[in-house]
Order: structure tokens, then C-alpha cells, then sequence
């Protein structure tokens, strides 16, 4: 027989409501991938397991083999990131990156590389000054960890070379267009600094990313071409993005934090 | 419609159904209420349905804080007694009552009705946050106290208001949070216990330093 309780670290990306008391924690793990579990009397004040199961904390578990759902019988928090909740900034952005995951993986084991760019990530936003471009650059990872990695060196249509000017970025086709194919369904403008970077993000890791440069509209455009790539492959919306936005707008310091140093 | 015999009433099935809709009511507890239903005199019965078609007819939400409220103005922002200064902002209808029974609070609420959850997708518009901001910028408004839930939703709700307030130069303070009456340090988490020991006040003046604390 199986044993009855195990252990695994996790990283809870949400939470909902289940009865009274209780609820059930969205878990991403290295080992199971996406799990469910109960959490029960996690809404009393003196529960032990609440604090340590708040969304966006990265925790060790021992869980009990339960029915339908597995149940959380013991938790410690490793990691909190309470930098992101202390500062909205980050803390949309943070959600954001958990509604990705939680949205684009099944019930499939993880190979860890995802469990590792999650945590990363998250860490990551809890420091950094360059937010939004660590999202795009958790966008691109997340998308070539699943396999959709857009494809930056030939026109996705005709299979032409590419030009830095005049693409277009074809989110539906999974990459670039050029100049003659712009007319493909869903495909945007692509400007060349924009070009550039998606192709610099694919190559290289964070810490040289974070060293370019870039001003609030680039950034802008990066979003739109990277979130409809995110969104081609996940066919649904991403609702943590409209917060984002929304934390934006009443931001008086967005422009200075989207881009890099 | 399956041509097994009917072995209960069907009024007395709709009601057993309509109970069984209702939250943290199995199918068996259904059964046994309807059936004390049907036990009780009519008058109890007529009373309950009463009961039930008032809080539909007559419940509204105070057009200044949002709770739920017979008349409006409700009781609590009509109080003359009550500060008209403070607004203690909560998520649910219900807080106000818990805030209440801690019986140190005098001042006005206002009811968001939910917090943000940008992962569901309830956003700033989905809740009673236009109306907290106009009574804000309506002036009159001394302080604003931040009392939503110590959750992340709690949180950036909070933190999200803080940003439509601050313009309005009124003082802005969040609830403390610390270890609960009967909690054990061993079990509580670094978050809480990271505030608490950042918070922390001096003990011989306790209630006047926090109160202190709280208006900085």
C-alpha cells in the first residue's frame, strides 16, 4: 500500500473558499506539479497552518493522502517574499506570474525547470527595480519551457529571412512575421528595439536583460506582443493582467519602474 | 420524471431542496429542518416566511457606508455620539459586527463588500471602492483605518487604497497584526511574527503607545 502522508515543497499560487473554515490551496510543487489540497480551519484566527498557506509563499508540506483532494496536515513557510507584500508593484506583478503558472500547467509532473523559473521569478520581483521587464523575461521562459518558444529567426508564414525593421510580431502563428506577411491574423507591429530584445531575452539569463535600457513605450509594446503570446497558448484571458494595468494607472512612479536600470 | 412512487410530498421536497441550497446545509440536516417546519405552529412558520421576504423587501445598503441597513442613513452613521471623523474600512457586513464586540471603536464604517481578487478577476471596480473614495473627498474626513482581512486579497486591497487616498492628505493607518489571544509562538508564522516584533510597544503604557502608534 501507498503511504498515507507525504512531503513536498510548494509554492501556493492561490487560495479559495471551501466551507466555513476551511479552503483549498492551488499548489505548485517540484515534484507533482499543479496539486489541490484542504487546508481546514485556515480562516479561524488561531489555526497553524493559515499564515504559512497565504498566496505567493513558498512552503515545505506533509500532506495526507485524502479521497478526492489531499489534505494539509502540516506546514512551514520557507519563504514568505514580504517585499511583495509591502508594495503593490510588485505584488500585481507577482500574481500575475502565479496566474500564468497556475493557468498554463496540469496535473503533469514538473520537471523542476518551471518549479525553479517560478521561484526565481518571485524572488526576483521582491528585489528588483525592473519589474515589468521581469515579467516579459518570465513570459519568454515560461513560453519555451512549454514548448512554445516564438520563433525569432524566419518569417513564421513564408520561412524568410528577417529584417530587424518592418516584421510584424504574429502571436497566433507563434513569432515574427515579415514585412510581406504583416496581413497573417493577429499580427501587430513589431518595431526593431522590441525585436532585438525578444531575441536577447531568449538567449540570455535575467542579470544582463536587466542591464538594457528601455523607455516606457518599448516596454509598452513588449507587454502587448509578449502577453499575446502568453494568451495564444493558454486560449483564455489572464485576469491578474487587467490589475496590473490597473496598479499602473494610479502609479506615480510606473515609467521609472518598467524598464531596466 | 422517474415513475418510482413518490415517497415525500412534493411541498415538503421543495422546501427540503430549498433549504439544501442554502451554505453548510447537507442534504440531511434539509430533511430535518423541513420536517420541524412541518411540526412547528403556523404561526412560527408564517413568522419565517415573513422573516425571509422583509430582509429581501426592506434591506438595503446605507448610502454613506455601504452596510446593510433598514433605514438610510443607517443606525451607525446617524449616531450624533459616534466620531464622524473616523472611517473604519472593512470587507464584509459582518466585520462590522466583529469590530463592534472588540468595543473600542466609536467612529463610522464603510463596507467594501468583497477585496480585490486579481486572480478571480474582481477588480477595483467590483467593489465599494468609488463610494469610500468620494465620502473621502466629500472631506470631513480625519482618518482612514485600514481593517480589511490580513490575507494577500486583504492586503493589496489595503495597499491599493492607500494609493486613491493619500492625495486627499487625510492620515491613513492599517490594523496591527500580531499574535491572536492563545496563540502559540512556535506556531506562528514570519510574517506575523516579523510585524509583531517590528510593532512591538513598550509594556508598562501598552494601550497609549499603541493608540500613539496608530495615528503617526
Amino acid at each position: 500500500m501507498a503511504p498515507r502522508v507525504y512531503q513536498t515543497e510548494a509554492v501556493v499560487l492561490r487560495q479559495r473558499r471551501l466551507d466555513d473554515a476551511g479552503k483549498i490551496c492551488v499548489l505548485f510543487t517540484p515534484d507533482f506539479g499543479r496539486i489541490e489540497a484542504v487546508a481546514k480551519g485556515v480562516r479561524r484566527p488561531r489555526s497553524k497552518l493559515a499564515g504559512h498557506l497565504e498566496p505567493l509563499t513558498r512552503v515545505s508540506l506533509l500532506l495526507a493522502k485524502g479521497r478526492s483532494l489531499d489534505i494539509i496536515t502540516q506546514a512551514q513557510a520557507l519563504d514568505s517574499f514580504t517585499p511583495l507584500r509591502e508594495e503593490i508593484e510588485r505584488l500585481s506583478r507577482a500574481l500575475y506570474v502565479a496566474e500564468l503558472v497556475d493557468r498554463i500547467t496540469d496535473t503533469a509532473p514538473d520537471v523542476g525547470g518551471l518549479y525553479r523559473l517560478l521561484v526565481g521569478t518571485i524572488e526576483r520581483l521582491g528585489a528588483t527595480e525592473a519589474l515589468d521587464l521581469a515579467v516579459r523575461w518570465f513570459e519568454m521562459r515560461l513560453l519555451m519551457e512549454q514548448g512554445y518558444q516564438p520563433n525569432l529567426e524566419r518569417c513564421v508564414r513564408c520561412n524568410a529571412e528577417l529584417a530587424l525593421e518592418g516584421n510584424g510580431f504574429a502571436a497566433l502563428a507563434g513569432g515574427v512575421v515579415c514585412p510581406g506577411c504583416c496581413d497573417a491574423p493577429g499580427s501587430r507591429p513589431l518595431s526593431g528595439a522590441a525585436f532585438k530584445l525578444l531575441r536577447y531575452m531568449q538567449r540570455r539569463p535575467f542579470s544582463e536583460v536587466a542591464r538594457v535600457r528601455i523607455d516606457a513605450m518599448l516596454g509598452r509594446e513588449l507587454e502587448v506582443h509578449l502577453r499575446q503570446a502568453v494568451q495564444a497558448v493558454l486560449d483564455q484571458e489572464v485576469k491578474a493582467g487587467e490589475f496590473v494595468d490597473a496598479v499602473r494607472a494610479t502609479s506615480p512612479v510606473a515609467a521609472q519602474r518598467s524598464g531596466g536600470r | 420524471m422517474s415513475s418510482r412512487p413518490l415517497v415525500t410530498a412534493p411541498p415538503v421536497a421543495r422546501l427540503i431542496e430549498a433549504f439544501h441550497r442554502l451554505p453548510g446545509i447537507g442534504p440531511k440536516s434539509a430533511q430535518r429542518l423541513a420536517y420541524h417546519v412541518l411540526r412547528t405552529p403556523r404561526v412560527e412558520a408564517e413568522a419565517l416566511a415573513a422573516a425571509l421576504v422583509d430582509v429581501k423587501d426592506r434591506v438595503r445598503l446605507c448610502s454613506r457606508c455601504q452596510n446593510v441597513t433598514e433605514q438610510d442613513p443607517c443606525g451607525l452613521c446617524s449616531d450624533a455620539v459616534r466620531d464622524q471623523g473616523l472611517i473604519c474600512v472593512v470587507e464584509e457586513p459582518l466585520d462590522t459586527l466583529a469590530v463592534e464586540r472588540a468595543g473600542v471603536y466609536a467612529g463610522l464604517y464603510h463596507v467594501l463588500h468583497g477585496a480585490l481578487s486579481p486572480m478571480d478577476g474582481v477588480g477595483p471596480e467590483k467593489i465599494k471602492i468609488r463610494e469610500l473614495v468620494e465620502r473621502v473627498r466629500r472631506g470631513d474626513v480625519r482618518e482612514v483605518i485600514l481593517a480589511t482581512n490580513a490575507t494577500m486579497e486583504g492586503d493589496a486591497t489595503a495597499s491599493y487604497l492607500v494609493r486613491l487616498l493619500q492625495p486627499f492628505g487625510v492620515a491613513i493607518t492599517r490594523i496591527a497584526r500580531g499574535l491572536p489571544v492563545g496563540a502559540d509562538v512556535e506556531y506562528a508564522d514570519e510574517v506575523t511574527l516579523g510585524r509583531a516584533l517590528r510593532q512591538r510597544v513598550p509594556v508598562e503604557m501598552e494601550e497609549g503607545a499603541a493608540v500613539e502608534g496608530g495615528e503617526q
